[in-house]
């Protein structure tokens, strides 16, 4: 019995159709850590990029090397890392605000070059052209530049978001009943991982799928030429 | 600064598993990668299916979820029919990641096999080369340059990911991280001496990723 409901063993399908709904449990929490993880990841990202992109070096190099340094090191690391350390520190977080937030931390060095490609993908010409027809830097940026590179962002993004549903499992080292934890434990319990951990690889790939496909036809019905923002 | 030097030596015994299971896994994912690359291009519909439904399957699924499966699960289908398949971790962890590595990898090679003009493959059928002369004469050697940025990508991906074969008890750089903190209880200097670990063998992997891409670069064209 895992959050109140029983399971079956009477034989295989009876088993499987029984804990289903004990994995989808499991599977909305995989979710909330997916979302939350990326907000955190879409924030901090455009922090550090804005970071990346500041005048002085003294400001961009340590934001080079912090990327870097997050998108060399093991997400599973940066977890207990946090996990263990920030309590040291005074700094007391749930642990799945914790795992959320190695989620983000980890993928903030991955957006940060997603914002930072798409805006220069932009053709130079464009901010001449704002120049020269008298736009203020802010309004070129805000009016002329992020409506273009929007569309070429969202994407790459939707990627990202992929990417970090696939790594939530990772979150089940601290405790958090995702998904795979809940499997497992089903599978401690019974002494049948055969069947959990089956069906939690084929519930991931119907997501990711279907999360592919929901990006390729956004990427098809995003305007080409930028989303005007007025 | 004791304790420091005290933990060096099992983070070291720890740094030399992640370092041969990154070795292993990685040469596993170049061949995977290839093959199921080159598969996806076939002619022969049934290879082509394989291939699509291999990356699919292991780009599609998590990584932990694919470990977990191969060290859990697959003992209990092999009793149920009869074979033994229960693998030590250092093996379920090598073919794991080879092959999660290797789908990811597989369409880094069909993108750069694509990228090939077509006129290549045109001379090559002008000059009347077989089609696997023309695939590991002129299609690969043109090819190969172009996936090295990306194998590269993969490497590093790979030695991160490595650390999740802790999670099936191998004793890696961050299963000796774990023993030690819960000996210790000193997380801050464990886990930050970790961190740089990785990060340092992850400069390593990129310099040595870089000499091999600058190798590939010398096939790409020769001038006459």
């Amino acid at each position: 019995m895992l959050f109140g409901i029983e399971w079956d063993t009477a034989n295989n399908w009876v088993f499987a159709w029984s804990i289903l709904p004990i994995l989808l449990k499991g599977l909305v929490v995989t979710i909330q850590a997916t979302l939350v993880g990326f907000l955190v990841a879409l924030i901090l990202g455009l922090v550090l990029a804005a970071l990346k992109g500041a005048r002085l070096r003294i400001i961009s190099w340590p934001a080079y090397f912090i990327t870097e340094f997050i998108r060399d090191t093991p997400l599973l690391v940066q977890l207990f890392f946090l996990y263990y350390v920030l309590p040291e520190y005074g700094i007391i977080l749930p642990a799945f605000m914790t795992g959320a937030l190695a989620l983000g931390l980890q993928y903030s060095a991955y957006t940060s070059e997603v914002y930072r490609a798409g805006l220069e993908s932009i053709p130079h010409g464009q901010t001449e052209a704002s120049r020269v027809l008298d736009f203020t830097p802010l309004h070129t940026f805000m009016f002329i530049i992020l409506p273009q590179a929007i569309p070429r962002i969202i994407p790459a993004l939707g990627n990202y978001l992929v990417s970090i549903m696939k790594d939530v499992p990772v979150l089940s080292v601290i405790a958090i009943l995702e998904i795979l934890n809940v499997a497992r434990i089903i599978g401690d319990r019974t002494f049948n991982y055969l069947i959990p951990l089956s069906m939690v690889g084929i519930i991931y790939l119907l997501l990711t799928l279907l999360a592919s496909a929901g990006i390729r036809y956004l990427d098809k019905r995003l305007p080409k030429e930028g989303i005007p923002l007025k | 600064m004791d304790n420091l030097l005290s933990y060096i030596d099992p983070l070291l015994d720890g740094a030399w598993v992640t370092l041969q299971l990154t070795l292993y896994s990685t040469v596993l994912g170049g061949v995977v990668a290839f093959m199921a690359g080159i598969g996806k291009l076939s002619e022969n519909r049934a290879t082509r299916w394989l291939s699509i439904c291999f990356i699919e399957f292991f780009r599609g699924t998590s990584l932990l979820v694919q470990l977990f499966w191969l060290y859990f699960a697959l003992p209990i289908l092999g009793q149920a029919i009869g074979v033994d398949l229960r693998m030590p971790p250092l093996l379920a962890g090598t073919i794991a990641l080879g092959l999660n590595i290797g789908a990811y990898g597989a369409e880094v090679v069909r993108g750069a096999i694509q990228a090939v003009p077509d006129n290549q493959y045109e001379a090559a059928k002008a000059l009347d080369f077989t089609p696997k002369q023309t695939m590991w004469r002129i299609v690969l050697p043109q090819a190969i340059p172009e996936m090295m940025p990306s194998f590269g990508n993969l490497a590093i991906q790979n030695l991160k990911d490595t650390a999740l074969v802790s999670l099936i008890s191998l004793g890696d750089m961050t299963f000796r991280a774990e023993q030690l903190r819960n000996y210790t209880q000193d997380s801050t200097t464990i886990y930050t001496l970790l961190l740089f670990m990785y990060f340092g063998m992850a400069l390593v992997l990129s310099a040595i990723m870089k000499i091999l891409e600058r190798y590939a670069s010398r096939w790409r064209t020769r001038k006459i």
